[in-house]
């Protein structure tokens, strides 16, 4: 028996492109379309730094929608990105007002993230209650914390960080700030983790069917408490670049960013239910709304909630691609 | 064959649940190189003595050894590592990885730390191509049919050095050639050494593989047998059982008027009513007055039938035909509007709800078809539910306990009192007397005997044929997922000859072909 009538499958045609693509390529077109059209109607569009620019303000959303790529893969979601990251510039701030030294200051407001990230995994995992619920009590928490440290903003003027925030590294006639290269860094790492590492793997399994992966003998509830100290981690990191950015602390900052990330990961193609998405999608995800910022400020006349008013007609497109993509699977 | 040592032996094993004795002294064994069928009806204690096998519960009694040392694991990964591998009826795999993954994730190779994706890919090429299944191991496993998923949990299984090889109800959901396919799979392993348990509700199977079989009924063993010397009617009789019991004085109101029953148009009548991986498609007529009594083993596609009266699951062939005209049931609604009623199988999970009364339970259905913006009145209510409680005798008499606190008979009446205050006209009884003591039992088949004298029809499924004999005046037969005959009860009926028409699936004569 050379073959088995089971196997038995439409032969793919060598331009086909898989399923589990499509998304992250519509984004990826999208992403084109939309340059192409800020190119085609402003001259300065074209320019290199306009796409630099793009990472170097967004690059502490990059960071966090990685880590919200991990969680949202396992099927979760973290509602409190958005407050870690104010609560590490906050602590960070603050510490750095009262003369602590700046390496101290960095590996403090480093676990903070990671910490609060861990212990919302334990109580998701072994109460078993709806992450949902956990992350936006988790999200109360930090904010709270963020304005019982200052309920004002506290300037940064420490050298180290100052340095950090106008380090310009030339690229050509060009430059991006070291915030980008640390989300590249970031990116890379979790791009290779995802892919070759066992945890990466059971991310996925997780997120496909979590009964399997128990029954298949995976560390499910390691995996999951894992995912939500990557993503506190990634938030920590998130918070120290946009300390950089915006070389000060303040208890409002980043209100709601938690949406901004999960709409750039699910723009960026995973899917909300877990499984599927890669991280290069979330790259292309925040780029999305890199780019529609840009276009907006090019403009000059239209009201930046515009933005938003862009990024929820794209959410919609997405949500209803991923269904169509998983309908057409069935 | 007897020479041989068994590879895995159990020993007088007992389980206890509260108030369910699952197991109670079974013992079972496995030779190597051999396929052994675990029979049973459902509630005979197949799963349990599975899941005990392989760690998932432990044991109140006996002792299980493999190669000769007494084991006892802590979970199914564990009785995997020490050979014992168990594939389930769904495919307990991740549809969205590939085909390589899921027969290595969690002990991919690995090369300096990072998983080494090619020679992934090239062992899984070759667990397959040891079960002959040459595919594309880095396409998503979702890409491929269920058997395809199926044949790649056996891969994963088999990989781990498996001994013993575990098949849970694996061809549920597999058609024809995908059976004969596993079955060629099994087979061959078989032949490598490892001994598989085989658990199927399809006899054809059994008979089509199975060495030995095993058969237990209500958690107890009735007994080991060779397929060879066991024919299929023996087999059936002892996954069913003759119980003697304390409903004979029924007898009397059997056998009833059969001929008055069937006159005029029939209420409803299935023509051709069939839906792909469900039930073949079959016609059956149901008149007013008239209790057609199904039979069948578990998983023969009785309930599937009901399914399909009651829209619950939607047909794709054939048509329903209510009152003389086509009438297109699309959901439970419709169903519903034309007076159908299903007390479904599973009364903890589809029916009642657990934390709402007596009262509220029963008054649901009638509610919901008023609609709710008009409640019904609480004197009415009262009124309804007290009348109920003392027809159906529900103990205790009281309209305010919640539901979960009531034995699984009294459960079945409120879920019976539920349907009857809507008046239906077809009322589809799927097993209403499962796991409910004998005096229970009596009540509603009584019951049923009034409602259908008072002039409604019923669909009553059942498992025990004593029962369906009893009551109806048409007997259904199922068997793997297809009407295969409708018998008229009239005297020479026994239940003798219902088991030979579930166990050899001979089609009676007067039976329209479908």
């Amino acid at each position: 028996m050379t073959t088995t009538p089971l196997a038995v499958r439409a032969d793919r045609a060598w331009w086909r492109v898989p399923q589990r693509h499509v998304p992250v390529l519509a984004t990826f077109v999208l992403l084109l379309v939309m340059y192409g059209v800020g190119v085609s109607q402003y001259r300065a569009f074209s320019n290199i730094q306009v796409i630099f620019n793009i990472f170097i303000d967004n690059g502490f959303l990059l960071v966090v929608a990685v880590g919200m790529t991990f969680v949202i893969l396992t099927g979760g979601i973290d509602l409190s990105v958005g407050s870690v990251v104010a609560l590490t510039a906050m602590v960070s701030a603050s510490l750095l007002r009262d003369g602590l030294d700046p390496a101290l200051v960095l590996v403090i407001a480093l676990l903070i993230g990671p910490t609060l990230g861990l212990a919302m995994g334990c109580v998701i995992h072994f109460f078993d209650i709806q992450p949902f619920i956990v992350t936006l009590a988790g999200m109360f928490f930090a904010r709270g914390l963020c304005t019982w440290i200052s309920s004002t903003s506290i300037p940064i003027t420490d050298g180290f960080w100052t340095s950090a925030a106008q380090e310009r590294i030339r690229i050509g006639e060009n430059f991006v700030s070291v915030s980008v290269l640390i989300a590249l860094a970031v990116v890379a790492v979790a791009a290779i983790a995802l892919a070759y590492t066992r945890l990466g793997r059971n991310v996925y399994a997780i997120g496909g069917n979590p009964q399997s992966a128990l029954l298949m003998g995976l560390p499910v509830g390691r995996t999951k408490i894992a995912v939500y100290t990557i993503s506190g981690l990634c938030s920590a990191i998130g918070g120290i670049l946009l300390s950089f950015y915006t070389l000060s602390g303040a208890p409002l900052i980043a209100v709601g960013m938690e949406l901004d990330v999960i709409a750039a990961v699910v723009i960026g193609g995973t899917l909300l239910t877990g499984g599927s998405g890669y991280v290069f999608g979330t790259v292309l995800g925040v780029l999305v709304l890199g780019v529609i910022q840009t276009l907006i400020t090019f403009d000059g006349t239209l009201s930046s909630w515009w933005t938003k008013i862009v990024i929820g007609a794209l959410l919609f497109a997405f949500i209803l691609l991923q269904r169509l993509v998983g309908i057409r699977k069935k | 064959m007897s020479q041989r040592h068994p590879v895995l032996t159990m020993t007088a094993i007992s389980k206890h649940f509260p108030g369910v004795r699952a197991l109670d002294g079974v013992d079972f064994r496995l030779f190597p190189g051999e396929v052994h069928a675990l029979m049973g009806e459902n509630g005979a204690g197949k799963s349990t003595l599975i899941k005990v096998l392989t760690g998932v519960y432990g044991t109140d009694a006996g002792t299980i050894t493999l190669d000769g040392d007494q084991v006892s694991f802590a979970g199914p990964m564990q009785a995997a590592a020490a050979g014992v591998s168990t594939v389930y009826q769904e495919v307990n795999l991740c549809t969205n990885l590939s085909v390589a993954e899921n027969i290595f994730i969690g002990r991919e190779p690995r090369r300096f730390g990072a998983i080494n994706w090619r020679e992934m890919r090239r062992r899984a090429q070759e667990a397959l191509a040891r079960l002959d299944l040459h595919i594309d191991v880095s396409e998503l496993l979702g890409s491929y049919s269920l058997a395809v998923q199926q044949m790649v949990a056996i891969a994963r299984a088999v990989d781990v050095q498996a001994r013993v090889l575990i098949l849970d109800e694996p061809t549920s959901s597999l058609d024809a050639d995908e059976v004969a396919q596993l079955l060629r799979i099994m087979r061959q392993l078989r032949d490598e050494g490892i001994a598989i348990l085989f658990v199927t509700h399809f006899l054809d199977q059994v008979y089509g593989i199975a060495d030995r079989i095993t058969v237990l009924r209500n958690g107890r063993l009735v007994g080991e047998y060779l397929t060879a010397e066991l024919p299929q009617l023996a087999l059936v009789e002892k996954m069913i059982g003759k119980e003697l019991d304390a409903l004979e004085q029924l007898d009397s109101e059997a056998g009833r008027d059969a001929a008055r029953a069937a006159e005029g148009t029939p209420l409803i009548e299935a023509d051709g009513l069939g839906r792909a991986g469900a039930v073949a498609p079959f016609s059956l007529t149901i008149h007013a007055g008239e209790v057609v009594g199904m039979a069948g083993l578990l998983g023969s596609g009785r309930t599937e039938v009901a399914r399909l009266f009651f829209g619950a699951d939607r047909a794709d062939k054939g048509r329903l035909v209510v009152d003389g005209k086509p009438t297109a049931i699309r959901n439970p609604i419709a169903a519903i509007d034309r007076d159908i009623a299903f007390c479904s199988e599973n009364r903890r999970t589809e029916g009642l709800i657990g934390e709402l009364s007596v009262r509220e339970n029963i008054i649901l259905a009638m509610q919901a078809a008023r609609g709710w913006l008009r409640p019904v009145p609480r004197r009415k209510q009262d009124e309804l539910v007290q009348r109920w409680i003392e027809a159906l005798s529900i103990r205790p008499a009281n309209p305010e306990m919640p539901v979960r606190n009531l034995s699984g008979g009294n459960q079945q009446k409120v879920l019976l009192a539920r349907w009857l205050i809507t008046e239906p006209r077809l009322l589809i009884l799927d097993e209403p007397t499962r796991g409910i003591d004998i005096g229970a039992k009596t009540e509603i088949q009584r019951l049923v005997a009034q409602l259908s004298d008072g002039g409604m029809a019923v669909l009553f499924i059942s498992a025990e044929l004593e029962e369906v004999l009893r009551l109806s005046h048409k007997v259904a037969v199922m068997r793997d997922r297809q009407l295969v005959a409708q018998l008229t009860n009239d005297d020479s009926l026994d239940a003798d000859r219902v088991m030979q028409a579930i166990a050899s699936g001979v089609r009676q004569e007067g039976l329209e072909k479908v």
